[in-house]
């Protein structure tokens, strides 16, 4: 099997199916597994350069790995596609793509057909974890509803989450993992007779005649709904910086997808900007695939994310590097390397302070900005609508989940349906749940004169409680807030169950138990990596709260309970005085350092950086067009074809406007870009044989 | 405060009045551009998919397109801007008798008026466009002179250009009246304040009724809508315009071309015309316009649309432009119901207004001027319109 599948994973089951499906890149032979993406198959290959830019003949490779872009371009069987959408067929010639695709001579026209219009009560635009809850509530209340998703599989980004959830085990199944999530959220739509899934259904163009254009397995259909959901979530935010268009810089859900969805292995050694959830969950989710994270760096002085997500990942071993941020990535055909900077408080670069790293990979995680196109288009269309999860405000998932029901009921309640008005506490809850991390605090609570206790390491209000409802002896109490505030273990008593130690998302609870032995106690220590790397009778090095070595400690015990659900615990034995402080155990060594690269000037993207990555437009000619008076984007399309590309100018819009702040152009004197359709591009054949099944 | 004064105020960057401003610039006139929008173009110039013929089939378009050819064909050597012209042609393709002899009908019309243009066979129009369904084909007619540049680009371009010549802009800023002193118009009033002009052209497109009101014209310009779209680029294989002029249920006509990007770029004309300003995209489009063209050209199915949209054609009785001084307000010039070929018209336009407002018309000005002119009976009907 290629060196490039993941082939264990502590969480992950294997694959079913081995690769079996011969094709060919470029002459040569390779194999799929059955239904895999072109560009999945290639980077199990070890094939990361798709083709290389018409107009300056950079390299191109995945991007978004969504369908959202169309830097995966490759010609299949002679047609141009996007690699991330198409499986490979057997025997299929696949080759890489230089320059605009040549369009194959067809003898025969396909057979034509009618465009079915579909009505539905309600229309369901994704299938993450808001469409889903929001299609529940719409079934619970009798309504047909029609739910569509472009993926091949229901749950969004929740298939890639391998790791337990935050927020309360009622409301939002909190304690479960995403990938499982969202297996229970299909598994209720599913119970629901007048509501249908489907999937691998990519809607692309919402009209003024108040349809929607859904593109389903070649075929086109028009629904027309008596009210929208919109539940489409996020796309990445990019930003910009030399060498950010090389094959090896993604997204970190691109990443996620290649790594958790199609078990291949993109790299070896990678660095991750933003320190973000995403960002940290997604450098948490190389290590669990073995993959060595050198770093990750943050522009604010602490990260966004959770902090005991950002804790998970130092005790592992990954220096966190706040008020730093990427200069460059390094590379000619792939990333080699990326060199980082600090910044100060104004986020400028603070010269020589650049350090540079030997990577293959750099994982971009700056943010995530509301997939709202349709929102638009349908509200311009005066079509009855709602929006929920990301596609209305970027949040967690399980804001996403409780936002749904809500979105589905004020929906409901617009089409007229006796519903009674959304309760005035699950507004509240979605607040909660959407709350941002509060400041950490290091009052630890003091230990407790106890044989076992757990020690519970989270340092700040985040919307999360699971620890507090599994313990049966009620010994943990959430201080203040009964889900925002922080739990602290008040006794009186603990059975050392350990269900709070793997239950914890954020993997910040250790069990201490010195029944046995008082000066020398048991501590338990929650582990998700591969259980191969922690075998009873080894050393390991354990770390502190925030990845402090504490020295080599041996495993008396390697513990999968079955409650525990997959979240290993790994026993070891220390000292009285060393045990309370053991958090975890470090898996990797931090990175090698490189020589240091060439700076930058005055911290600002160069001007030969690509900002359109579509089209290859750069920063210095968006400047040029801004100092010479352009201050309409359409204006801007016509000189530069900027937003005019193959995303469908999903991209570059805010990294334009980006660049007139920069040259201290308000935002108020800036006309944006028209949206129109389409969403995705879409074949003429498509169009043409309608609704119809193929011959 | 004296207000701003002006040889000429154009209302309207569009694909008439920025190439206009250019020419009368060019001729040493002070002009200036009024815009509601915040770039020129913004109106229906965008909407246009691109196309440049001279081959119409009444003298006054032919010799005002002639003179547009010429300008975008010499346009990048003039100014060093590229339009992404390019000249590929034009081919009316017959796939059926009515079309057949319609296309020969016009043909001896449109040689007598010494068009390059001429019949070729069904093997020919099978070279111009690799991969066109056989089936029926008869032949067509091919004008090599013709061509399309880039209506986005051609706007920013003439603005430029006009900059460059001593044109001002003023864009964001809605003309709200005009000025009529004694049956004479003097000026016009915009949102931001007041200005003064020889001479002011009326040059709105879809907006020319509105506008024409506020000297207090009754303007016979009606819009209705077209759908166009463009593709995904794809390597060179064709150059030329193709239309298709068979009616079918719910469309009359079609055509595209792909454009110096390798792009392909289409329009449909809707059967019974959409009246009104409408530019909002409807679901009908891309169900009716992918059928026509990949029974076509069958191997368009393999071709993806990215963007579609939907421009107006401000249309007249009779299908042909209204241009001239306007017979009941002096001082007022009126370029209008463009009937959808405001683009290839525009530079020639432009042109021509310049010489006619610095009293330099020619004879073929003043044929055009005559046959255009706005009190004319509107009785006749363009053949290709």
């Amino acid at each position: 099997m290629s060196e490039h599948r993941l082939n264990q994973h502590p969480i992950l089951p294997p694959p079913e199916d081995a690769p079996s499906i011969p094709f060919y890149f470029d002459g040569a032979r390779h194999l799929a597994r059955p239904g895999e993406m072109i560009s999945t198959a290639l980077f199990a290959a070890g094939i990361h350069v798709f083709g290389h830019h018409p107009r300056d003949g950079a390299p191109l490779g995945i991007f978004c790995a969504n369908g959202q872009c169309a830097q995966c371009t490759v010609v299949a069987n002679g047609v141009a596609v996007k690699s991330c959408m198409v499986p490979v067929e057997e025997n299929m010639v696949v080759t890489s793509c230089d320059r605009a695709p040549a369009l194959p001579v067809v003898e025969e026209r396909p057979e034509f057909g009618e465009t079915v219009t579909e009505t539905v009560d309600v229309l369901v635009i994704g299938a993450g974890p808001a469409g889903l809850s929001a299609a529940i509530e719409f079934g619970k209340l009798g309504m047909k509803v029609l739910v569509v998703d472009d993926k091949d599989r229901p749950g969004g980004k929740l298939v890639l989450q391998t790791h337990k959830f935050f927020g309360s085990i009622e409301d939002t199944k909190a304690g479960t993992r995403g990938i499982d999530i969202a297996v229970e959220l299909a598994a209720e739509v599913a119970a629901f007779e007048n509501i249908e899934l489907r999937l691998l259904s990519t809607v692309v163009g919402v009209f003024s005649d108040g349809k929607v254009g859904v593109v389903t397995g070649g075929h086109y259909f028009l629904v027309e709904p008596k009210g929208l959901l919109v539940a489409t979530g996020a796309r990445e935010k990019q930003i910009p910086f030399p060498g950010h268009t090389l094959p090896g810089v993604y997204g970190a859900g691109a990443f996620q997808t290649l790594l958790n969805r199609d078990l291949v292995t993109p790299c070896r050694r990678l660095f991750v900007l933003g320190g973000g959830n995403v960002g940290l969950i997604a450098a948490y989710h190389a290590l669990q695939a073995d993959l060595s994270v050198v770093g990750l760096a943050e522009a604010m002085p602490q990260v966004g994310g959770y902090q005991v997500h950002s804790d998970k990942i130092k005790r592992l071993g990954v220096p966190v590097y706040t008020s730093h941020t990427v200069l460059a990535a390094h590379g000619e055909e792939h990333v080699e390397g990326v060199t980082i900077a600090r910044v100060n408080e104004k986020f400028e670069v603070v010269p020589g302070t650049e350090r540079s790293f030997e990577v293959d990979t750099l994982l971009v995680a700056v943010g995530l900005s509301a997939l709202d196109d349709f929102i638009h288009q349908a509200r311009e269309f005066g079509m009855t609508m709602e929006a929920a999860g990301d596609a209305a405000e970027i949040a967690e998932a399980s804001a996403a989940t409780f936002g749904g029901r809500i979105g589905a009921l004020r929906l409901a309640r617009k089409l007229g349906i006796d519903v009674p008005e959304v309760p005035r506490e699950w507004e509240e809850k979605l607040e909660v749940l959407k709350a941002r991390p509060g400041a950490p605090v290091t009052d630890m609570a003091k230990l407790p004169d106890l044989g076992v206790y757990p020690v519970i390491r989270c340092t700040q209000e985040i919307p999360c409680n699971p620890c507090a409802t599994v313990c049966k002896k009620h010994s943990i109490e959430m201080r203040g807030d009964p889900i925002l505030g922080r739990p602290a273990f008040l006794g009186p008593e603990c059975t050392g169950c350990t269900k709070c130690v793997t239950i914890c998302p954020g993997l910040a609870i250790t069990m201490v138990d010195g029944r046995k032995d008082p000066d020398f106690p048991i501590v338990s220590v929650p582990f998700e990596q591969s259980g191969a790397h922690v075998e009873e009778g080894t050393m390991v090095l354990a770390t502190g709260q925030e990845g402090e070595v504490l020295g080599n400690f041996e495993v008396v015990g390697v513990k999968n309970r079955k409650f525990a659900d997959r979240t290993l615990l790994v026993q070891l034995r220390a000292p009285k005085g060393m045990a309370p402080l053991i958090a975890g155990i470090r898996m990797q060594d931090p990175g090698e350092m490189m020589v240091p690269v060439a700076l930058l000037e005055d911290g600002r993207v160069p001007d030969d950086t690509i900002i359109c990555r579509c089209e290859h437009v750069t920063a210095g000619e968006i400047r040029k067009s801004i100092r010479s008076g352009t201050r309409d984007i359409n204006e801007m399309k016509a000189e530069l074809r900027v937003c005019m590309g193959a995303c469908c100018g999903k991209n570059c819009p805010e990294h334009i406007s980006r660049l007139f702040g920069e040259l201290g152009v308000e935002a108020g004197e800036v006309t944006g870009q028209t949206i129109r359709p389409l969403f995705v591009e879409v074949p003429f054949g498509v169009f043409a044989q309608g609704s119809k099944e193929k011959k | 405060m004296s207000e701003a004064s002006f040889d000429v105020i154009v209302i309207g960057s569009g694909s008439v009045g920025t190439p206009a401003a250019y020419f009368l610039a060019k001729a040493g006139l002070t002009t200036a551009v009024f815009d509601a929008a915040a770039s020129p173009g913004r109106g229906d110039n965008r909407a246009a998919i691109g196309g440049v013929r001279a081959t119409h089939s009444d003298r006054s378009k032919i010799a005002v397109c002639q003179e547009s050819l010429t300008i975008f064909k010499t346009w990048q050597e003039t100014t060093g801007d590229d339009l992404l012209w390019r000249q590929g042609g034009y081919t009316f393709v017959a796939c059926d008798d009515n079309i057949e002899s319609l296309l020969k009908a016009l043909l001896v019309k449109q040689r007598k008026f010494g068009l390059d243009i001429d019949w070729v066979d069904a093997a020919r129009v099978k070279e111009l466009v690799p991969g066109i369904e056989s089936n029926g084909l008869r032949g067509g007619v091919f004008s090599p002179g013709d061509g399309s540049a880039s209506p986005l680009m051609s706007a920013h371009s003439f603005k430029v250009q006009a900059e460059r010549a001593g044109a001002e802009f003023h864009f964001g800023e809605a003309v709200k009246d005009i000025k009529v002193e004694d049956g004479r118009a003097t000026g016009i009033v915009t949102e931001g304040g007041s200005y003064a002009a020889k001479t002011v052209i009326l040059a709105t497109g879809a907006d020319a009724s509105e506008t024409g009101a506020m000297a207090g014209l009754d303007l016979p310009v009606v819009p209705d809508s077209h759908e166009a779209g463009v593709t995904e680029a794809i390597g060179q294989f064709m150059d030329p315009m193709v239309v298709d002029l068979r009616p079918e249920e719910g469309s009359r006509n079609f055509y595209f071309y792909q454009n110096s990007e390798g792009q392909l770029v289409f329009c449909i004309t809707p059967e019974p015309p959409i009246i009104g300003k409408d530019r909002r995209s409807t679901s009908v489009f891309l169900p009716q316009i992918a059928k026509r063209m990949v029974a076509l050209l069958p191997r368009l199915r393999n071709l993806k649309v990215r963007r579609i949209w939907r421009g107006l054609y401000p249309m007249t009785p009779d299908g042909f432009p209204i241009v001239g001084h306007s017979p009941d307000v002096e001082g007022l010039f009126l370029a209008v119901g463009m009937c959808g070929q405001g683009f290839m018209l525009g530079p020639g336009l432009g042109a021509l207004i310049a010489r006619e407002l610095s009293g330099r018309a020619t004879e073929t000005d003043q044929m055009v001027l005559t046959d255009l002119r706005p009190d004319r009976e509107f009785a006749g009907m363009e053949a290709l319109k």
